[in-house]
């Protein structure tokens, strides 16, 4: 680094129906820091390079660990987690835009209720007879759980989404995660109940046909989540159940 | 009357607040959930280690009785027993339950729940799923919520936030006031009851292991408007965390229960890189001075053991105030299976990697044994009443608290693995009794006179707008840091009378500049700031309890060590002994010689001491600032001994 400065340049907007506009700052470096450490600096300090005072940057962040998947932005354009962008690994001049594929709330927060809504659509959850004491889980082997964790380590972040061709702010396209989030469920000894009614869901509008095998969404999955084996393997269980409903229903 | 569903108020959607909902769906309820952000995203998720049941899954003798006797040592019998033995009595049926859900708890060879060894304790007590524990409890329960939200039983007010409770003429919680954090709309919600389980306060301290959200603002709002907070003064603080500018990242305690060694080389100011470091030249201090928990005893004592080393012996690495944590013994697949989460923050946040070099650590604050004062009502043997709606009330009738949110189950110090087991464990076992509430209250919230709901919602449609037009001079994130790093070095691991006493000065001088803060931002859609600026303003509020806290308990228990106090246990004495002096005592005199003179006259203090301090600390709000009271400890289960962990 020359100077003990780094410029940043924010793609700021005010509202969801409002036009887009840049804005650069200037903050210290320091050394491991982050982009939310700068982003807190300039609330500490909000004012841009030109010296006019401006309201403080808006994103969106919680556990600072990449846990929670909260502070995910484009930086540099790419997209991925604020928390974990150090600003020595970064090429200066930063950038940093929302996500494209959300409608935007306020400059870096966008809205990724539609993540949740497809959840809701696969149903992603595992029916059980209630919460009261009937005694252990289902046994399993601990190969078969390693295999379900990986999935389940899924933030809803929505990288693979911002990343994916196929997905857009107009159309119901429903993208890997939630397809990874169906073999997941598909894969516990209860969860397999629901299997049929999950891949219903995925055999409909927006479902798992309309994937066009770009694979990106696996290259920014922060969480390594196997996207494309995921697809795959839905992808073979929808087919299955294409011929099952083919000839015993 | 009894067609109508019962409907309640839950703030919060981390374990707790998800954990009740999910309870009172299936008790037929209707529940509105409100959150800062998207539930899924809340504080719980960072939880790496663990959570505790006694299943003696490993032959070991373990159970939930011993569970108790652990908690409640652990937190140096500050906490009220029946409450403790209650929970440690579900644990195991709460792990069950979570494996039904679907968490990849791991598993052991014949497929079954497997457990680790966690501080405090010497039995394998602690299941995970990897290194994120808590993510997938979180994720199970939000499952189970979102499938109750498809029902149409629970309305999400995500992106909104608690102000503050709404409160009728007869002093009953009748509903909340809300803030719609993207319109900036502020409005009310009536329920049955009203639940608190909106997570701790590490804000306070600026930097912590906490999230941002953390900020303790709805604990504080309802202290603010007469509810009791306990305990305030004690806050836990984490051994082994990251030094970082935003945030100081937890290093799980699984580490050291993985077998994580902790060490500094015995020449201060040694600048070799540590694994040049010999053996012979590594000062393991946990290892020596404590041989039979070793880097396992409990995260108070750690804590104040590194700062000893630290600040008193100035052997910190290279001079600056860290320690080593060595993983580097083990190989690199047995780390990248059972921790390997918890290595690639490390890497993430360093760019070391700790399977070849030793990590670099420090203390920091963690967690919040303190809380909104809640009640609850044994059942006479030793447990809990599920029924009765006493549990988990706060002195506000109808207003509730859970989590870590609330101050039971840890007393003085919380063991680790053993709060995300209080946040499910408050979050179920509330559920029936605030159905029974419900049902016993003589008048809906529908009928009590719509004023009280716009009276309300006006006083905060003023309150921001008096925020929204501050013009003064101060950032106040700027002075959100000032107040944490006055918390952070006056009110942190070792605590001294003239340290406290200036910190109460220091507060109360950021509690004037407050006023004259610059709202920075004061348009009307999507503004954080005002928002910031209230909690500000309730973290000036508590630093104060915490503080005062602080400063008249002149004693030592648990994570609240103030040295003056100490009461010196001689280095050979065995809590056991005083159990037979007890004992003695009941009987009659203490004979001659039954015990060394220094031992008779260290137990004499200690009990003196427990008459004067074994008490909950109460904080009332009055005038700007906290009054401070005390009330018993119920130790009806177990007397209270002095702790040793070798
Ligand atoms: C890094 C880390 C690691 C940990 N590891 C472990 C571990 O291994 N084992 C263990 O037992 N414990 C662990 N803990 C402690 C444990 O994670 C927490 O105590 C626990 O998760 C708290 O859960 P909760 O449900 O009380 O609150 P949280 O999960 O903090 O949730 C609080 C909720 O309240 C909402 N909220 C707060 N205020 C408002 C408001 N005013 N308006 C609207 N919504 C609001 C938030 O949005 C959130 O949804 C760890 C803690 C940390 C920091
Ligand atoms: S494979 Fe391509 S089209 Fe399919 S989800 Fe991934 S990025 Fe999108
Ligand atoms: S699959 Fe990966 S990229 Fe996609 S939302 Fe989940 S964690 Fe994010």
């Amino acid at each position: 680094m020359a100077s003990d400065n780094i410029q940043i340049k924010v793609k700021r907007q005010d509202g969801p129906e409002s036009k887009p506009y840049w804005q650069e700052f200037e903050v210290p470096f320091k050394p491991h820091s982050n982009i939310i450490s700068c982003l807190q600096d300039i609330q500490r300090n909000p004012s841009t390079c030109k010296g006019e005072r401006v309201n403080p940057v808006v994103w969106e962040c919680n556990c600072l660990e990449e846990v929670c998947g909260a502070c995910t932005m484009v930086i540099n354009g790419r997209v991925r987690q604020a928390c974990t962008a150090l600003v020595h690994k970064l090429d200066h001049p930063i950038t940093l835009e929302p996500m494209s594929k959300f409608p935007v709330v306020r400059d870096l927060h966008v809205d990724r209720t539609r993540m949740f809504r497809n959840l809701k659509k696969v149903k992603a959850w595992i029916h059980v007879d209630g919460t009261h004491d009937i005694g252990e889980g289902p046994i399993l082997p601990d190969e078969e759980r390693a295999k379900r964790y990986v999935l389940s380590e899924c933030m809803t972040c929505g990288c693979c989404l911002e990343a994916c061709p196929q997905f857009s702010k107009d159309n119901n396209f429903l993208g890997a995660a939630t397809f990874a989030q169906v073999r997941l469920f598909n894969a516990h000894p209860t969860g397999k109940f629901d299997q049929e009614q999950r891949l219903d869901a995925v055999m409909g509008e927006g479902g798992i046909a309309d994937c066009g095998n770009a694979q990106v969404c696996v290259e920014v999955c922060p969480k390594h989540i196997p996207l494309t084996e995921s697809i795959a393997d839905v992808g073979r269980q929808t087919t299955l159940q294409i011929l099952k409903n083919l000839f015993f229903k | 009357m009894d067609k109508r569903a019962r409907k309640f108020v839950v703030i919060g959607g981390g374990l707790a607040g998800l954990a009740c909902t999910m309870k009172l769906c299936e008790a037929k309820a209707e529940v509105v959930l409100v959150s800062y952000q998207a539930v899924k995203r809340s504080h719980s998720v960072c939880a790496q280690g663990g959570i505790n049941a006694a299943i003696n899954a490993k032959g070991e003798g373990d159970s939930p009785d011993i569970h108790f006797y652990d908690t409640v040592k652990g937190g140096d019998f500050l906490a009220n027993q029946p409450l403790v033995r209650d929970m440690c009595f579900q644990a195991p049926a709460i792990i069950h339950l979570m494996d039904r859900l679907g968490v990849a708890f791991n598993r052991s060879p014949e497929g079954h729940l497997e457990f680790r060894r966690f501080g405090g304790t010497l039995y394998s007590r602690t299941a995970f799923a990897g290194a994120t524990t808590g993510q997938q409890l979180l994720y199970a329960l939000d499952e189970q919520v979102r499938r109750y939200e498809h029902d149409g039983q629970v309305t999400k007010l995500e992106w909104h936030e608690y102000l503050e409770a709404v409160i009728d003429h007869e002093g009953v919680c009748r509903g909340a006031v809300l803030h719609d954090l993207r319109t900036g709309e502020i409005f009310t919600v009536g329920g049955d009851a009203v639940v608190l389980a909106t997570g701790g306060p590490s804000q306070v301290y600026g930097r912590s292991t906490g999230s941002t959200v953390c900020t303790g603002a709805a604990a504080t709002s309802a202290y603010l408007q007469g509810a009791k907070y306990a305990n305030g003064e004690f806050i836990q603080i984490h051994p082994t965390a990251i030094p970082g500018h935003d945030k100081l990242r937890l290093m799980s305690e699984s580490a050291r229960g993985e077998g994580g060694r902790i060490w500094v080389p015995k020449k201060a100011g040694d600048t070799r890189s540590p694994r040049d470091i010999p053996e012979g030249e590594r000062y393991y201090f946990l290892e020596e001075n404590h041989p039979l928990f070793g880097n396992l005893v409990p995260r108070d004592v750690a804590s104040r053991e590194i700062y000893d080393v630290v600040f008193n012996k100035k052997m910190g690495v290279t001079g600056e105030p860290m320690v080593y944590l060595d993983l580097t013994h083990h190989s690199k697949e047995y780390l990248d299976d059972r921790l390997g989460g918890i290595i690639d923050i490390y890497e993430k946040f360093t760019g070391d990697d700790p399977r070849r070099v030793p990590m670099k650590i420090f203390p920091a604050v963690h967690y919040s044994m303190g809380g909104l004062w809640t009640d609850f009502k044994d059942d006479g043997h030793g447990l809990i009443d599920h029924q009765s709606p006493r549990n988990q009330m706060t002195s506000i009738t109808g207003l509730y608290a859970a989590g870590e949110a609330d101050f039971q189950y840890h007393g003085a110090n919380r063991l680790g693995a053993n709060s995300l087991l209080s946040c499910i464990y408050t979050g179920l076992m509330m559920g029936p009794g605030l159905i029974q509430y419900a049902k016993n209250q003589d008048k809906v919230f529908e009928n009590v006179p719509h004023q009280v709901f716009e009276d309300a919602a006006d006083k905060w449609k003023d309150r921001i707008k008096q925020i929204k037009s501050m013009r003064g001079k101060e950032n106040p994130y700027g002075l959100h840091r000032e107040l944490g790093d006055v918390m952070m070095e006056h009110v942190l691991i070792v605590r001294e009378n003239a340290k406290l006493e200036k910190a109460l000065l220091l507060i109360d001088d950021i509690e004037i500049r407050f006023r004259d803060i610059h709202c920075l931002d004061t348009t009307h859609w999507a503004n954080p700031t005002p928002s910031f600026i209230n909690q500000l303003h309730s973290m000036i509020h508590l630093s104060k309890i915490i503080t005062v806290g602080a400063l008249l308990r002149n004693e030592f228990r648990g994570a609240h060590y103030k040295p003056e106090f100490d009461l010196e246990q001689p280095h050979d004495f065995d809590p056991h002994e005083y159990v037979d002096y007890l004992e003695q005592k009941h009987y009659g005199e203490i004979p001659e010689g039954a015990f060394p003179e220094d031992h008779l006259a260290y137990m004499k203090r200690f009990e003196a001491n427990n008459e004067n301090w074994l008490k909950t600390t109460i904080a009332h709000y009055g005038e700007g600032k906290p009054h401070i009271s005390y009330e018993p400890v119920d130790t009806s289960l177990v007397p209270p001994r002095p702790r040793k962990y070798e």
